[in-house]
This record gives C-alpha cells, sequence and structure tokens, in this order.
C-alpha cells in the first residue's frame, strides 16, 4: 500500500493509529482521579510529542543514515519559528503560509550552512555545525532584534499589518487554518473519563504522518540506501562513481526542513518564536531524542521524542508534596528519606534526569528503545523455544517408558 | 596509442621519491601486470591513476582524457575501476546492497535525488546484482552483512562490486592476497571468462607469479619508483634486472 | 596604539582561561583520543571550588554580644566566623579574604580526584568508540554535573571576590609613557594572565622533562608503538586526565573574581575552547595556547565601539567566524600536524 512493502505499511498503520485515537489512549485515567496526573492527552502537551516527533525524524534521517552528528539543528528550528510569526505578522494568521515559509526559510539555511559544514566530517563536521548554530543564536540575540525582538522574543501585536486578514479588532488574533482554530478543543465526556479532541493537535498529527510516510519512503529508496553507504565507506563511494557531497548536503536540507516545519509548527500553535529555542542544549535535546529512540531506526526518533517530552511533563510536574503523598504508606522517617533522595530528580531538576538518561542510553543501550525492545523480544523467544524443548524431551520420554 | 597512457609522473612524500618519472602504456584489451618489491611505488601509481593523490608532476591520459585534476569518482564515471589492496566495500551493508550500488552508480550517475522510489521495485538492477553475484559464486550470501565475510568473500565482493560496473580499465591491486589455493585459481578462472566474454584492459599488481603468468599479456617491472623494464611473460623470466630488483629486495 | 594595547590587555585574561581549558581538551585528544564534552564541566567545578572554600570560611558561630544592643534594645546576636574564632580577628579576616588564592589547596585534589573518577569510571569504556559516542556520553554528563551543581548552589551566580590587596588597577598607561589612567587595568586581571603562564609553563616543562611526559609526548604521536613498547599507558592516561581535570579546575578557580560562577559557565567557555583547539590545530598542545590567547585577543578587538559600529554583531561570532574559515581554508588548524585528523 503507498508503495510501501506489507511490514512498512503494518507500522505505518500502527503509528497512524496512535497518533489519532492519542487523546483517548494518552488519557487512561479518568479526570479528577489520584492519577490523572499522569494523563499526556491535553492538546498542548500530544501538539509537543508530534512535533518534536517531526524534529526527531528529520534528524534522523541525517544522522540515522548518513552517521552525520550535526549539533546545530535548533537553528533551523529557531529559523522555522521566526518566520512563521513573520507570516502571522505580515501576511495572515493562516497556518499554511506560515509553515511553508518556515520550511522554505530552513530549508536555504540549511543549504547554505550545510554546503559549508559538509566539507568536513566526523568532529569537524559537529563543531562546524554547532559553531553555526551558537552564531545564529548570538545574532538572534544580539544585532538581528529588528528581526528578532530580542530577549523578549517575536511576538504578535495588535498594530502587525496582516495584510490578508485585514485589521484586527479586539484581542490579538488567533491562528487558524482556513477559519478553523488551532485552539479550538472539543472535549468528550465519558463517564469518568474526559478526552480532548483539539484541532492544533489534529493539524500537527496529519503533518507528522505525512513526515512519517516521507522518512520511510527515504529509508526505502536508492537515495536512502546511498545515504547509509555514505556512513559505511565514503572512499569506496568515491571510487564506485558517487559523489557523496550531494547525496549528505541533500540530506542535511531535508532534515533542516523537517526542523523548519517542526519550528513552524510549535509557532503555529503558540505564535511567538524566542531565540532559546536556538541554543545549542536544545540541539542536544533532539539528538538524545534520537538516540534514545533508536538512531536510524524508523520508529525511533518518534518513540524518543514521545518518551522524552512526557517524562519532560511529568517529572517537572511532580513536587515534593506529591511525593509525600505517594510514600505516605511508609513509616514517616522513611517516607521523607524517600522523599529527600528523589527531590533532587524532579520539578526543576529534570534536566538531571535527563543528562543520566542520555548517560544510560549512550553506555548501555546504543540501539536506543529499539534495540531494547528487540532484545527483550529475542530474550522471551529463546525462553520459549526453550520450553519447547523441554516439553518435546519429556514428552520424548514419555514416549520411550510407554 | 594505449588506452592508459602515464608519462613521466614524478610522487615526492617528503624526502621519499616514491615514484620517479614513470612511464606506462597499456594496451587496449589487455591484461597488464605490475610487479615489484614491496615499496616500489605500485599502490602509489594506481593511487595516481584513480584521483587518490595528484602527482607532483607528468601526465595521466586515458582514453584520450587527462585524468589529473579529476575528482575520484568522476574517474571512475569515465571507466575505471579498482579493487584495492586492503579490501574497500560497505561493510554495514549486505552483500546485494554493495553490488548494487554500482549498478545504481552506473544508472544514474554521479548523484541522483531518487528519494521517492524504491529500491524494491528496482527489478533490473537487482537483476544485475545477483548475476554478477552468482558468477562469483556469492549469490547464496547474498543476505549476509559484509563485514561478516570472510577476506577471501570480501576481496571478491568488492571485485564484484568493480566488475558490475563493466569498466573500461579494471585496476586490481594484489587482488590475490591473503586467499587460498583454490580461491586464487577461481579468481584466475573469473578474470579470464570476464576477458573472453567483453572488452576489458586489466591492471594488475601481482606478488603471486603464477597470477601473473597465467593472465598478464605485458609485463612492467617497478624499483624504488622507476620501471625498469616492460617486457612479455616470456621475456620477463630470468630477465637479470627483474632479479636484481628482487634480490635487492631479500637482502634486505 | 594605547587603543590596541587596551585591547591586546583585554583579551589576555578570557584568552588565558581559553588556553588553559583548550590545553587540556588537547591533551585528553592528544593522548587518549577522546573528545570530552565535560571539560567546560570541570572547569565550572573548579570555579565552585572557590565557591566553596568561601563558604566554608565565612561558616560562623552566632554569640550574643551583652555590651551592644540593636534598635529594639535587646542584645546583638554577632556573626563571627570560626576561623576569625580560632585565629584571632584580623589572621581569620584575612584568610577569608583571600579565599580564592587558598581554593587552588583544595582544587587540586578534588579535581584530580574527579579526573581520576572520570576516567576510570566512564571515559576508559570509550576509548574504543566511536567519537559520536564521546561526544554524546560526556555531553550527558556535562548536562548531569551543570545541573548537580546547580541543585547545590542554585542558578544564580555567586560573587567571589579576589583579594582586597588585588582590588583596583594598574596604570600601565604611565609605565609605558602614555597619559595616566589611558591604559588601566585591574590587577587580578594581571595576576590571572600570570597565572596561566605559570600553569602552562609548567605542564610543558612537565611533558618536556620528566620520562612521564616524554612517554604521554611519543603517545600522542604515536599510540600504537608506544603501546608495542610494553610501556603501560593505562595508567599513565589516568594520570593524564588528572591532569588536565587539574587544569581546567585551576582555571576555573582564579577566573571566580572575573566571573561570579553560575552553573551554566562551562557550557559556556566548552564551546568557545572546542573552536579554539580546532583552530590551534587538533592534538597541537602549543597551537591550543596561541589560539586561545588570538582568539581572547580578536574577541576583544571586535568588542571596540569602533569595530562593532562598522560591523554590528561582530563581537558576538567572530570566534566562531574564524573557526569557521580555518576549518575550511587549513583543516590541520593553525600548529596541528599534518594527517592528524585530517579527512
Ligand atoms: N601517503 C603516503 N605518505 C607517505 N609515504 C607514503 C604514502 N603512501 C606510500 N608511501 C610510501 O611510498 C612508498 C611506496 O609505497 P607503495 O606504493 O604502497 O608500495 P607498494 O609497491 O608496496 O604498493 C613506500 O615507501 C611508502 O611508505
Ligand atoms: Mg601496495
Amino acid at each position: 500500500m503507498l508503495g510501501l512493502e506489507r511490514k512498512d505499511t503494518l507500522l505505518l498503520i500502527a503509528v497512524a493509529f496512535i497518533t489519532l485515537f492519542a487523546p483517548i489512549i494518552l488519557n487512561p485515567f479518568p479526570a479528577g482521579s489520584a492519577l490523572a496526573q499522569f494523563n499526556a492527552g491535553y492538546p498542548d502537551l500530544m501538539q509537543r510529542f508530534v512535533i518534536f516527533g517531526i524534529f526527531a525524524i528529520g534528524f534522523n534521517i541525517l544522522f540515522g543514515l548518513t552517521g552525520y552528528l550535526s549539533f546545530g539543528h535548533a537553528a533551523f528550528l529557531g529559523i522555522g519559528s521566526y518566520s512563521a510569526v513573520w507570516m502571522f505578522k505580515l501576511l495572515s494568521m493562516n497556518v499554511i503560509p506560515a509553515i511553508v515559509l518556515s520550511i522554505i526559510m530552513a530549508g536555504l539555511f540549511a543549504l547554505v550552512i550545510g554546503f559549508v559544514s559538509l566539507r568536513r566530517s566526523g568532529i569537524y563536521f559537529s563543531i562546524l555545525t554547532l559553531a553555526f548554530a551558537q552564531m545564529s543564536y548570538n545574532l538572534a540575540y544580539s544585532v538581528l532584534t529588528p528581526i528578532t525582538n530580542g530577549e523578549t522574543g517575536l511576538q504578535l501585536t495588535l498594530s502587525d499589518p496582516r495584510i490578508l486578514d485585514g485589521a484586527s479588532t479586539g484581542g490579538l488574533p488567533v491562528t487558524s487554518l482556513f477559519g478553523a482554530e488551532m485552539r479550538d478543543t472539543t472535549t468528550l465526556f465519558v463517564g469518568p473519563w474526559s478526552w480532548d479532541f483539539s484541532v492544533g493537535y489534529y493539524f500537527c498529527a496529519v503533518l507528522m504522518l505525512l513526515a512519517f510516510y516521507l522518512s520511510v519512503r527515504i529509508f526505502r529508496s536508492p537515495f536512502g540506501m546511498m545515504l547509509r553507504a555514505v556512513k559505511s565507506n565514503q572512499q569506496r563511494m568515491n571510487y564506485t562513481g558517487l559523489n557523496t557531497r550531494p547525496y549528505t548536503l541533500a540530506a542535511f536540507v531535508i532534515s533542516g526542513m523537517y526542523a523548519g516545519l517542526a519550528g513552524g509548527l510549535l509557532a503555529a500553535m503558540d505564535p511567538l518564536a524566542g531565540a532559546d529555542r536556538m541554543q545549542w542544549t536544545a540541539s542536544g535535546e533532539v539528538v538524545l531524542m534520537t538516540i534514545l529512540g533508536g538512531a536510524g531506526t524508523l520508529i525511533g526518533p518518534v518513540l524518543g521524542a514521545g518518551f522524552i517530552k512526557y517524562f519532560e511533563n511529568i517529572f517537572s510536574k511532580i513536587n515534593d508534596g506529591i511525593l509525600h503523598q505517594w510514600f505516605a504508606f511508609m513509616p514517616d522517617g522513611l517516607e521523607n528519606a524517600m522523599v529527600a533522595v528523589i527531590h533532587p530528580f524532579i520539578g526543576k531538576g529534570w534536566h538531571l534526569t535527563l543528562g543520566l538518561l542520555f548517560m544510560l542510553v549512550v553506555i548501555f543501550l546504543p540501539g536506543g528503545l529499539v534495540e531494547g525492545a528487540q532484545r527483550t523480544g529475542r530474550l522471551f523467544r529463546r525462553r520459549d523455544k526453550n520450553a519447547d524443548h523441554v516439553e518435546s524431551d519429556a514428552a520424548r520420554q514419555r514416549a520411550a517408558a510407554e | 596509442m594505449g588506452i592508459l597512457e602515464v608519462k613521466g609522473v614524478n610522487k615526492r612524500f617528503g624526502g621519499l621519491q616514491a615514484l620517479g618519472d614513470v612511464n606506462l602504456s597499456v594496451k587496449e584489451n589487455t591484461v597488464h601486470a605490475i610487479i615489484g618489491p614491496n615499496g616500489a611505488g605500485k599502490s602509489t601509481l594506481l593511487n595516481c591513476l584513480v584521483g587518490k593523490l595528484i602527482p607532483d608532476s607528468g601526465s595521466v591520459m586515458f582514453d584520450g582524457q587527462s585524468v589529473l585534476g579529476r575528482k575520484p569518482h568522476e574517474i571512475n564515471q569515465m571507466g575505471i575501476s579498482r579493487v584495492f589492496q586492503t579490501p574497500e566495500i560497505f561493510a554495514d551493508l549486505s552483500v546485494l546492497e554493495n553490488v548494487m550500488i554500482p549498478c545504481f552508480a552506473r544508472r544514474d550517475g554521479a548523484f541522483r535525488l531518487h528519494a521517492y522510489e524504491t529500491v524494491r521495485k528496482e527489478a533490473g538492477i537487482r537483476e544485475q546484482a545477483e548475476t554478477m553475484l552468482a558468477d562469483v559464486n556469492m549469490l547464496e550470501k547474498r543476505h549476509m552483512i559484509a563485514s561478516s565475510l570472510s577476506r577471501g568473500d570480501k576481496r571478491r565482493l568488492e571485485m564484484a562490486m568493480c566488475l558490475v560496473q563493466t569498466p573500461k580499465l579494471l585496476l586490481l591491486d594484489e587482488p590475490t592476497a591473503g586467499m587460498a589455493r583454490a580461491d586464487t585459481n577461481n579468481t584466475i578462472d573469473l578474470l579470464k571468462e570476464i576477458k573472453a566474454k567483453r572488452d576489458i584492459t586489466m591492471c594488475i599488481i601481482e606478488h603471486d607469479m603464477h597470477v601473473v603468468f597465467s593472465l598478464a599479456e605485458r609485463i612492467t617491472v617497478l624499483a624504488q619508483g622507476t620501471p625498469l623494464v616492460e617486457e612479455t611473460p616470456e621475456n620477463i623470466k630470468g630477465h637479470p634486472k627483474v632479479r636484481e630488483a628482487y634480490l635487492g629486495e631479500a637482502q634486505v | 596604539m594605547d587603543a590596541i594595547l587596551i585591547q591586546i590587555l583585554n583579551g589576555l585574561d578570557k584568552g588565558s582561561a581559553y588556553a588553559l581549558i583548550a590545553l587540556g581538551l588537547t591533551l585528553i585528544f592528544g593522548t587518549l583520543g577522546v573528545v570530552n564534552f565535560a571539560h567546560g564541566a570541570l572547569f565550572m567545578i573548579g570555579a565552585f571550588c572557590a565557591v566553596t572554600l568561601q563558604k566554608i570560611l565565612t561558616l560562623s558561630v552566632t554569640t550574643i554580644d551583652p555590651e551592644r544592643t540593636d534598635f529594639l534594645g535587646n542584645p546583638m546576636k554577632v556573626q563571627t566566623p570560626y576561623v576569625e574564632n580560632w585565629f584571632g580577628p584580623e589572621m581569620g579576616a584575612t584568610i577569608i579574604d583571600w579565599a580564592v588564592p587558598l581554593a587552588i589547596l583544595l582544587a587540586i585534589p578534588v579535581m584530580v580526584l574527579v579526573g581520576f573518577v572520570m576516567e576510570r569510571g566512564l571515559i576508559k569504556h570509550f576509548y574504543k568508540r566511536p567519537h559520536a559516542d564521546q561526544i554524546l556520553v560526556t555531553f550527558g554528563l556535562a548536562i548531569v554535573l551543570q545541573e548537580v551543581i546547580k541543585y547545590f548552589y542554585g542558578a544564580n551566580p555567586i560573587p567571589t571576590p579576589a583579594p582586597s590587596a588585588f582590588k583596583g588597577s594598574l596604570d600601565i598607561g604611565v609605565w609605558l609613557g602614555f597619559d595616566p589612567y589611558s591604559i588601566i587595568y585591574p590587577y587580578w586581571r594581571l595576576v590571572y594572565f600570570f597565572f596561566a603562564g605559570i600553569i602552562i609553563a609548567g605542564v610543558f616543562a612537565f611533558l618536556q622533562f620528566t620520562t612521564f611526559g616524554m612517554v604521554v609526548r611519543a603517545g600522542m604521536a604515536d599510540r600504537e608503538t608506544v603501546g608495542l613498547l610494553g610501556i603501560d599507558i593505562d595508567k599513565r592516561f589516568t594520570l593524564m586526565f588528572g591532569l588536565a581535570a587539574a587544569v581546567a579546575g585551576l582555571a576555573g578557580v582564579m577566573y571566580t573574581p572575573i566571573l561570579s560562577p553560575n552553573y551554566h559557565m562551562g557550557m559556556d567557555f566548552l564551546v568557545l575552547s572546542f573552536v579554539v583547539v580546532v583552530v590551534g590545530g587538533m592534538g597541537s598542545l602549543p597551537g591550543a595556547v596561541l589560539a586561545g590567547f588570538l582568539l581572547g585577543i580578536l574577541q576583544s578587538f571586535a568588542s571596540m565601539n569602533e569595530v562593532k559600529s562598522l560591523l554590528p554583531g561582530i563581537d558576538q561570532i567572530i570566534i566562531y567566524l574564524v573557526a569557521i574559515v580555518i576549518l575550511l581554508t587549513r583543516p590541520r588548524g593553525l600548529m596541528g600536524r599534518r594527517g592528524v585528523m585530517e579527512e
């Protein structure tokens, strides 16, 4: 179907199913119950899942296939956001032109930055991309203030021209898709559960599915095979008559455009853009998502993005009060001790958890969650086989005895 | 005029004159062997032919065009393929993919953004690759990851990758080094078969004299970066300068 | 002329810090072949050694002084640092005043220990892994270290002043025959510059004149051969890591009066130090030092108003621009050997 193999079609269908029913799947706990804080099915968080999913899918096309580790991809995310907000300010609150411009601008910047950075490989490439991203970040904070609005960040104002929309009346206008407002949400109550279906989420989700589908196509294409060949042996590529430079550049630009799309969507959901979106720790985050999920695998980056955004959200919301509730069943001393031990890792300490997670994954699970799942799967299968052996042995003995 | 004309090529590495005034002419559709002791500059000479190194002076003409100043992939697209002394293959890819990539390179050129096509649907390419693998007796290994192949198989795979491109000139740098006798003979047969099937020029560096005498029509002896003699196999046996070159090595 | 001199002087202290961090990075990269993204964190830990010592020295007992009363008429509570109790008020105050230089004594063992633990516990397992993995795991470690510091010391910068003897500035202009006050330079920055000079000279002397250093240098030139000689390289590598950590840490300790320590200073300096290493030439120690000073000075030139009005924003990006140009035109950097990491 759709030009995909059976296996990939099934994967795509599974991903589509999960994203489309996410508002239900991610809200397994009844609203108002004690566990409701673990629900992730509210629009704001679900949007971040899919948007960072797009970012990571794109990053994976570069890093997962070619092995080029960019430490500056957040720059394209930032450029996407700025472009989108400018479109909202100048043209229209419709998200389509904004997103188109985000993708184009990020693609152009990626073309220039990639053209220069890809002249080197290995850690030199990483440092070049890092240098470019830091330059963009520093400039966005300082001289480019007329474009980026410096530290405050770029925002909508009432006096923006918005040529197509005409003058706005009353408050600030909101982003929309041909009249359907992004923030529109229908809440469905079923028994004790409540599920939010928002226009913004579904808009992002559809784009993520499209982005995912395209990445599957790229992975299975001759182009994707060439990218894996680049990772494996550039020398052989050259002596096989293949020019590696345009291949890597194309991968870089494509992944930059994915980042631009993600940045544009961030702005479409919440029309403001700040320079901190371009900082190199933000670049580190997408690296982490991709690696945590499983670089070079199709589904890994999406899993990684979801995993990190979920725990970021949950961990930063948990506070000592909640911890005390959890451990209330323990004797007081033990309860306090538990809370004290966990305290550094929650709330504002989420980054500490993130850093540790990063290290643990790189050390013990370089293939990420996908590899982890495969390993566990294999373990179980082997155990089943052993069980079969035991059974058949027993059967044979029985047969012999009779 | 040969298909490959090397004139007055010099290459220095710091104080070491790796190639000194090398002249070499390889006739079309012949097998030309280059022999010589270790460190004679044989691999360096090949490096100058495929664009890995740029000679300090001299000219290298292939098929009437200069190769100097061209990038390796351009030179390959002109019709020169090379088997390296230590196998250069796509170690992380499957054997079949390893052979499909040169097929794509020949069909689509140095670059094509075929990002929305599907490898699985490239039946023609796949067939080409599988036929080639069958020729080198590796068809049943096509789904193995190349890095898990034995040394000999890696060499055969690399040879298949070069041959499937149907190059005009095939450069082979010690293709049978480290191979067992049987594999060596297979390789000789394979190269003979290819030679019989179609027009191809080969330039082969080899220490195994059995291979050299089975295949070569002309032999150039290189010592200390300079060609000593160029002769037919019959005349090279017992040639005083050849003994000198190899004895020189033996004394070291 | 004096304007140029001012900029050179202004560039020296930043340049010194870059040089010291880059020196350690290069030592680690050259000997162990490891790309250490946590090296900035070591600089930061050094700085927080100074903060810690300052905190320890100012630990106080609260006593009630019956002879003085506050404005409610109650007897006044007085906080006296323990050191003042033990060594007498004057001596105690001097010790507190000298907290930053004294922190060197604390930082050396702490940093060496941190270095050992890091190398034995983590880095060792990454010698054979790809550079990308090394970057990633040390990046993770850098985040962890910075968050730990943030947890214990908070997010705000903590002022750690220089000893009062070094407060104020030196009028260098007068010395050189310019008008008074045309070139003034804070004493502590001079101290930092000389301190950096001593450390750098020390490291070079150590590598040049000790057998240990000779082996290390040989290892940097050709690891395999040295390994083949049967020399136990492992232990030396651990020591090397400890040394590099100590250099970064000391650079951090002494930098605290110039920049109040905060938890993200390590990351800030790391990115720039990597650029310095690349500009100097990956694996070249003199290159790292030279590039550190050059870039420090260049940066201070770029922040001159005359330059900024000509090229707005140049001060923000000059270092990166230089790095990009160098990487593209001369990938082995200013003083790197041919072929080292050249691809
Ligand atoms: N890239 C290089 N840099 C420095 N010296 C080289 C390089 N490549 C080859 N050499 C030297 O050139 C000489 C010829 O080497 P080579 O062509 O590999 O000899 P062989 O005939 O055994 O293939 C040797 O002494 C070798 O050490
Ligand atoms: Mg050779």
